[in-house]
């Protein structure tokens, strides 16, 4: 199954991630219309420390525990993506209280929202890979959990 | 095959349910509900009276969830007793399991005991999961009967009870300055004139905030309109009127009684199983009786925040306790080895997280409207409480849980920000290079 997998050796902290999510998600053609002059809620982030940049979105994990802490019900996990149904949500931040990776905030309207892999737009695949200048965000299928790469035989990025 | 039976009908129960056909696809599963209503939120019955969420909305899992994982569903159904048969008199133990070698495909495992229901139907099972939630606790309050209107706020149908009684010029009491009282008050202040909360503590939320936290969040809650009597006991009622123990008087239409809750164990123990505050449960979810589980709040489980078995009941926990009694169930092999108390509650927009054990070293950041508190003991985090700057507070909670070493990671920026680049690097590749 594909997940988007980051390179932080090759991330510049462009951020263009940030603008290429927000424009996806907003359900506009054009993205001076969607962007220029606003507030942007994307749901990936740029992580940035000392001399490291990296983008940070929902993992997918194999055994999410946000699905299993959610108290409404609005999370859910189907055929390997985890997706969040905004009208349920009560923003009671429980999400945020349990993801390891910080991968949910609240979006404009207040309810949570999370990166769903563009499945759910007009990019069918997520327009944070697709944009990105350097090959630091990739979508791709680096097999399931029990067989994922430790230190030494990690896939090409690497 | 299997007859499994859970009893009780919330969040514990569907844990359990797709625990079981995570490992079973087949095997019947019969669930007793006490409540007249499919699982719903329950934390969602304040938010019902707030109008930000509805009986449609708060539907915890779609209405085809039972049909489709084969449950029986039994609404408005009472189990008065559990009897373990007199064969199974004690655990059976890994080496006579061995020796049967698992139950042969097709043919039915042999009954390990009954649930027997108010009517006196009597229902057989192979593996019983005791779901049965917690009650509210209503304290021996002088001449309390003298009270017309009067509420508990656990269920949604004390929810819906509440809203009629509800009118815009009421003044409700609420008893109990806890999680419940408190979303309460909350759920309910804009519908009426007044809403005073009063606790024999000296702060709110006292079971998960020290006293200059508490403050902080007080302050909130009373800018947003409640009343608070602290340190303050109702010491008789008469009719529409509570007589504190300070001597002051409250006027009231509407009560609520919030005290607290306890665990709803009888089933378990009235069957000789082992109880404390909960159902005494192992990691496993397992009671003392014999193919018998418990999970959610009725059930005293592990708590690796104190090391110790302790009633934990929130929500996340109900699921995977409930979960891993399923899996556990169903002949698979899940132990729940993580859990701690953590909560996220918010008021009027103020969110207050906590998890953990308040030990240790204190790492402190204030402004007027935030306090961060982060506990580190013996090289690992061990608990939390942060008020109003909390966003990817699920990092710290995750240090927590996995007992990550301090020394592996950069504190000095985590404990600033909840940032992944505190994180070295291999481990940040573990975590967004490869598959979780």
């Amino acid at each position: 199954m594909k997940r988007v997998y980051v390179n932080e050796e090759w991330c510049l902290g462009c951020h263009l991630c940030e603008f290429n999510c927000a424009y996806a998600n907003s359900g506009l053609s054009d993205m001076v219309l969607a962007l220029k002059g606003k507030p942007i809620y994307p749901r990936i982030h740029v992580e940035e420390g000392d001399k490291i940049t990296y983008a940070v979105s929902c993992r997918h994990c194999e055994d999410p525990i946000c699905v299993k802490s959610c108290i409404a019900g609005a999370i859910t996990k189907e055929d390997g993506v985890v997706r969040i149904d905004s009208n349920k949500c009560v923003d009671c931040y429980t999400c945020i209280l349990v993801c390891p990776y910080g991968a949910l905030a609240p979006g404009e309207s207040g309810a949570m929202q999370k990166c769903e892999l563009c499945l759910e737009n007009s990019c069918g695949a997520p327009a944070c890979a697709a944009g990105c200048p350097n090959n630091a965000i990739v979508y791709e299928d680096r097999g399931p959990k029990s067989a994922a790469p430790d230190d030494e035989a990690s896939p090409a990025c690497f | 095959m299997e007859q499994y039976i859970i009893i009780g009908n919330g969040v514990a129960t569907v844990g359990c349910i797709e625990g079981i056909r995570s490992v079973d696809k087949e095997s019947p599963i019969t669930v007793i509900s006490g409540e007249n209503h499919k699982v719903y939120g329950r934390p969602l019955i304040s938010y019902y009276l707030e109008g930000r969420t509805d009986l449609e909305k708060m539907k915890y899992r779609p209405d085809d969830f039972y049909d489709k994982n084969g449950v029986t569903l039994l609404l408005g159904k009472k189990a008065v007793s559990v009897s373990p048969s007199e064969h199974s008199a004690g655990k059976t133990s890994e080496a006579g399991c061995a020796a049967i070698g698992g139950t042969p495909q097709g043919s039915t495992s042999a009954t390990a005991g009954t649930v027997t229901l108010g009517d006196g139907t009597e229902l057989p099972y192979t593996k019983l999961c005791v779901a049965t939630g917690s009650s509210p606790f209503v304290p021996p309050f002088e001449n309390l009967e003298s009270v017309k209107e009067k509420y508990t706020f656990m269920t949604l149908d004390d929810s819906l009870a509440l809203e009629k009684a509800l009118f815009p010029e009421a003044k409700v009491l609420i008893v109990g300055a806890g999680l419940i009282g408190l979303k309460c008050a909350e759920g309910i202040i804009d519908r009426v004139a007044s809403v005073t909360i009063c606790d024999l503590a000296d702060r709110v939320l006292s079971s998960i905030l020290d006293t200059e936290c508490a403050a902080l969040m007080q302050r909130h809650l009373e800018k947003n309109g409640m009343n608070f009597l602290l340190g303050d006991s109702v010491s008789r009622f008469e009719t529409n009127k509570a007589f504190m123990k300070s001597g002051k008087e409250v006027d009231f239409d509407v009560l609520v009684l919030a005290v607290g809750v306890r665990a709803n164990i009888g089933l378990v123990k009235d069957a000789g199983g082992e109880t404390d505050r909960g159902i005494v449960v192992d990691d496993d979810m397992s009671t003392s009786l014999p193919e018998i589980y418990a999970a959610g709040d009725c059930a005293q489980g592990p708590d690796l925040s104190i090391g110790a078995r302790r009633v934990l009941a929130i929500l996340p926990n109900a699921y995977m306790q409930g979960h891993t009694a399923g899996v556990n169930m169903a002949g698979g092999d899940a132990s729940l080895k993580n859990a701690i108390p953590m909560n996220s509650i918010g008021f009027f927009g103020l969110h207050a997280m906590t998890a953990g054990s308040y030990e240790g070293e204190l790492y402190e950041e204030k402004t007027e409207d935030s306090i961060k508190r982060l506990f580190t003991k013996d090289d690992v985090l061990k608990g939390y409480i942060l008020i109003g700057r909390n966003e990817r507070a699920g990092i710290y909670t995750s240090m927590i849980r996995e007992k990550t070493p301090l020394s592996s990671v950069n504190f000095d920026i985590l404990k600033k920000a909840a940032t992944t680049v505190g994180f070295d690097a291999a481990a940040r590749k573990k975590k967004f290079a490869s598959r979780v």
